[in-house]
């Protein structure tokens, strides 16, 4: 295709994503190297209903007159990204030189924010996504297997995980994991442990989410996947089975290299999506055992009274070199082949 | 202080006049941004009552507070008026968002009680109409059968606790809304405050929590967590309202304003008939109560015409001052507003008052310690580290945090 | 087209039959149990006392009469307002799906039909555009949508939407794309067509199933999105999912959980007359359509 007519198609859909996604990109990139200006305060009387106190608030005059001068802030360069809140390169390198054991070292680094998180959020990633990628094809096999007449209905029940909105969708799930709702109640009968609640200790919340994780995303990998099988052509397979070859042989040898590239594609988005990890720790009330990167960012934009731009945008770029790193491998094949495509 | 607090319960027990506000007509363009909830939609709809000639808009939402800096920033802004509280003015404070109101209060505020007016450095930033605190309730029925007293400090609150499980009746005794985040630090800075505490060095920004004060609060909050159902990091308001509901709870530190369902006829009549109100408890031999006392109200955006900010304020103080409305919703919040008579839901608020509650802290930097403390100290309720660790880590969190912000 | 299983073998068919049950199982009790449970009242489907109460209908009988009550779906729609959020997310589930499809299909298309080694960046950078976290995203924009004027209106949120969600439709669509033979339209070229002539003759008769299956993922983004549709519109503008929200109360205020049952099962109601309209279509858009990545 001719430069100027790639120019014309893809006009609309690159506007609009440098518009939108890109500009803030480069903007929030910018913010992150900069913090507020030192706030000038002075103390002053209060009054409420409730009585009067002399406490501080900010100066406007001699805080707007900094402000005016240089409106980004103050540059603070990486100092945001190696704070306490984020890597925290000074209190590690703390630790290393307080403590003892390694084991002593990893506890008190994952005691950190954003280790804590990153914990996690490498936990959910590493268990959610083969998980998913496994039983979104498993499903697509055997749904394919099933007569077309009833599909219809059944592809409906299988993609409702993923179309539920997912914020009531936890939340309802949490009414029922509940020591007292349908799921826990049973679990508690099952186990035989009249005092197990999902919700009480780190691991078994860890593992809720987890699973949630994976009931939510499989439909996706589905969808896909279904699609890919009917692409499948079939003499290969019928020649197979005239070979006498095993229905895993078939699988393995040609039903999996032929979906490869779609295999790719979802391995990429929901690695991608699982990195992100956000809406179930809020569904499921998790924060005290579990927080994610982008927790980290929804909190420092929503949960305080004074929003810390600063922090959300460092966040937010070491969230997308994560992913940049998480999906490096893909990325590297991905370019070999566009090459031998040319 | 003595004469604001009389001034206030002659409020909270005034007279029942019934009297329309004063409504001025206003002309121009009104729009309001605001929490969601029914007291909030009553007061909103009641100000729209007056709007005159003025094109009136309103956004009730969520989230608010995101929204609420970077409409006012901009100029002229989106809203004209903004119903705070006395935590989310803060931030509009800090940027300088909102304009004070002492000429359109002399034009316009007849109705409006000096008590209701917010003032800083002597200006009128704000005027509260609705006021709220957490506090105590309890179960009659099961504190009079085993023969305990009404707690009056959170240490009876234990030991009552410790009987009532010791006594076989309810495993878990205790609820408060402990879920990690916002919720579990309110609770911190209520038992902080209790203690007498005070959250940063005098007319500075350096935190000042990690003391003596800081560890009992931490200790206490502690004890009460053991008392209460495994999944307190889990529970908010709603989660505990329900515990209560369903009988396995005699003691619960929750929030005056979800005292409506409680006392309502929905439920179990056996456990609303027994479900009793009483004010904070102390802790630790204070004698100031283990709670802070909120109010809302509204504020004018500083980058928007005067003219829209007059019609806002006429439009607003009409219900700000509206004993029609106090008197039709008197269910729904604990008015500040003249003609309120408090029923048995308010009791809570008038007992909290009339102890010597503080209001929550109205400081700039007071939201960053409030998110510190959500999740820092989450570690020490589930046994991971000593009291005196989640303080630190505490204060590193928020040193980071206000560095960045510019107050340290 | 059976490719891992064998008509003849019936154990593996039984197999096969329970798997998908019990699949089914899992995927929709969640879904059973809230439709089940948006006809009684709080205090029994939201019970910590016992959850056989939300079988028994205890509550419901006492506070309605009746095992089973309507209530929470007629103030929701009444009271609740639920009928304006319905009505708008229609019209941004229309115009984002619509949008989104054809900015796409061109974008796509365009990129699967280049050889030139920025086609391949372009692709990279749609990945990293897709891992920025929406909430910042939309954090940036709310200070330059007020300060233009345009925050609330549904328009700048359909904008939003589809810009956020063209990474992924085009990555998805490029990959269909590829499966559609070069030698298709460059034939066309030939005869003389343009290369629009090609794309709107040619190509896209061939490609209604990645269209659908783009079409079905954009409709799930703007149907169910929370972060950009809570942030960005006026009240006048909600859409469902932060009107459903707004039902579940604050921390200091008392909500009505049951209208958002309610709401979400009211929510999910069309998606199920859409899938089962489109039924045909989406399946056999998935069994002609060639998915090669």
């Amino acid at each position: 295709m001719p430069n100027k007519t790639f120019f014309w198609f893809f006009l609309p859909t690159g506007l609009a994503m440098i518009l939108f996604i890109g500009l803030p990109i480069i903007s929030t990139g910018i913010q992150s190297f900069y913090a507020q200006h030192d706030q000038v305060v002075k103390e002053v009387k209060k009054c409420d209903p409730f009585g009067c106190t002399v406490s501080i608030v900010v100066d406007q005059e001699a805080t707007s007159v900094l402000r005016d001068e240089r409106p980004l802030g103050k540059f603070n360069g990486f100092g945001t990204y190696v704070d306490r809140n984020h890597l925290a390169i000074e209190q590690i390198s703390e630790f290393w030189d307080e403590t003892d054991t390694l084991g002593e070292f990893i506890d008190q680094v994952t005691n950190l924010p954003f280790y804590k998180a990153l914990l996690f959020t490498l936990t959910y990633c590493l268990f959610v996504t083969p998980n998913v990628l496994l039983l979104g094809f498993i499903i697509a096999l055997s749904l394919n297997a099933i007569s077309r007449k009833i599909r219809g209905p059944l592809i409906f029940g299988t993609i409702l995980p993923m179309i539920v909105t997912p914020l009531v969708g936890s939340l309802v799930l949490f009414w029922m994991i509940d020591a007292e709702g349908i799921i826990g109640a049973n679990l508690q009968l099952m186990m035989e442990d009249p005092y197990l609640s999902l919700k009480s200790s780190r691991t078994l919340t860890w593992i809720t989410i987890i699973i949630y994780g994976i009931w939510h995303h499989s439909p996706f990998a589905f969808v896909v996947f279904y699609a890919a099988l009917q692409t499948v052509p079939q003499e290969p397979v019928e020649a197979a089975i005239i070979d006498g070859a095993s229905r895993y042989q078939r699988i393995r040898h040609i039903v999996l290299p032929h979906i490869y590239p779609v295999v790719t594609f979802v391995a990429l988005i929901s690695l991608m999506d699982n990195f992100r990890v956000f809406e179930p720790i809020i569904g499921f009330s998790a924060e005290g055992s579990a927080q994610s990167l982008s927790w980290l960012i929804y909190d420092n934009l929503v949960n305080e009274e004074v929003i810390l731009f600063g922090s959300a945008a460092a966040t937010s770029m070491m969230t997308i070199i994560g992913i940049a790193i998480l999906l490096a491998p893909v990325l590297i094949r991905t370019w070999k082949e566009f090459r031998t495509a040319r | 202080m003595k004469k604001i607090l009389l001034t206030l319960l002659f409020i909270l027990f005034g007279s029942t006049a019934y009297a329309d506000g004063h409504c001025s007509k206003p002309s121009g363009s009104i729009n309001i941004l605001a929490n969601d909830f029914p007291a909030l939609r009553t007061f909103v709809e009641t100000a729209k009552g007056c709007k005159g000639s003025a094109d009136f808009k309103v956004t009730h939402s969520s989230e608010h507070n995101k929204i609420a800096v970077p409409a006012l920033t901009a100029n002229p802004s989106e809203f004209s008026a903004r119903i705070a509280a006395n935590s989310s003015i803060v931030p509009l404070m800090n940027q300088d968002l909102i304009r004070p109101m002492d000429d359109l209060v002399k034009k316009y505020g007849k109705g409006i009680q000096d008590s209701q007016l917010i003032t800083i450095d002597g200006k009128v930033m704000a005027v509260a109409f609705m006021a709220n605190t957490q506090h105590l309730y309890y179960r009659e029925d099961v504190l009079k059968e085993l023969g305990i007293p009404v707690p009056k400090t959170y240490e009876e609150v234990v030991a009552a606790s410790e009987k009532i499980r010791a006594s076989g009746k309810m495993q878990h005794p205790y609820a408060a809304a402990y879920k990690a985040g916002w919720n579990l630090a309110e609770e911190f800075v209520n038992m902080f405050i209790g203690h007498g505490g005070e959250f940063f060095k005098a007319g500075t920004a350096e935190p000042s929590i990690n003391n003596a004060k800081g560890v009992a609060t931490l200790n206490m909050l502690k004890k009460l967590a053991s008392l209460s159902n495994p999944d307190y990091l889990t529970h908010d308001s709603e989660a505990i309202k329900v515990e209560w509901e369903s009988g396995k709870v005699a003691l619960m530190t929750l929030w005056a304003s979800r005292s409506g369902t409680l006392l309502d006829d929905e439920g179990d009549a056996k456990i609303t008939a027994a479900t009793k109100l009483t004010g904070p408890a102390t802790v630790g031999g204070g004698n100031i109560p283990a709670a802070t006392l909120w109010w809302d109200g509204f504020t004018l955006a500083k980058n928007r015409s005067d003219s829209d900010a007059e019609a806002s304020f006429i439009a607003l103080a009409h219900a700000a001052s509206n004993k029609k409305m106090v008197a039709d919703a008197a269910d729904q919040a604990v008015w500040l507003v003249e003609g309120f008579v408090p029923g048995p839901k308010s009791i809570g608020v008038i007992e909290a008052v009339k102890m010597g509650a503080k209001p929550y802290p109205m400081l700039p930097q007071m939201g960053l310690m409030h998110g510190a403390l959500g999740s820092e100290i989450v570690e020490f309720l589930q046994g991971k580290e000593s009291a005196e660790q989640a303080l630190k880590d505490v204060e590193a969190a928020y040193i980071s945090k206000a560095k960045e912000q510019g107050f340290l | 087209m059976e490719y891992g299983l064998d008509k003849r073998s019936n154990a593996l068919k039984t197999f096969n039959t329970t798997f998908i049950i019990i699949w089914l199982l899992i995927a929709c009790f969640p879904f059973i149990w809230t439709f089940w449970g948006s006809f009684k009242v709080r205090a029994d489907f939201f019970s910590r006392a016992d959850w056989w109460y939300a079988i028994s209908a205890f509550n419901t009988l006492i506070e309605t009469g009746g095992q089973f009550t309507l209530n929470a779906y007629s103030e929701a729609w009444t009271e609740g307002e639920f009928w304006k959020a319905s009505r708008n997310t229609i019209i941004v589930t229309v115009f984002v799906v619509t949008i989104s499809l054809f900015l796409g299909t061109l974008g796509a298309y365009a990129l699967s039909r280049s050889t030139e080694r920025y086609a391949f960046w372009i692709l990279i950078a749609a990945l990293i555009f897709r891992a920025m976290p929406h909430i910042t995203l939309v954090s940036g924009y709310l200070f330059p949508f007020f300060e233009l004027q345009i925050w609330g209106i549904l328009p700048t949120t359909i904008v939003v939407l589809v810009a956020i969600n063209q990474p992924f439709t085009l990555w998805l669509l490029y990959s269909f794309f590829k499966t559609v033979p070069k030698e298709l339209d460059e034939s066309a070229l030939i005869d003389g067509c343009s290369y629009f002539q090609a794309f709107r003759y040619i190509i896209m008769p061939v490609m209604w199933p990645g269209v659908i299956t783009a079409g079905l993922f954009s409709l799930m983004l703007a149907y169910n999105d929370f972060t950009v549709t809570a942030l960005l519109l006026n009240q006048e503008n909600h859409t469902m999912v932060p009107k459903i929200q707004s039902y579940l109360g604050t921390n200091q205020h008392e909500g009505n959980l049951m209208w958002a049952v309610s709401a979400v099962v009211s929510a999910t109601a069309p998606l199920f007359m859409l899938v089962m309209f489109f039924q045909r279509q989406v399946i056999s858009g998935l069994t002609t359509g060639a998915v090669k990545g």
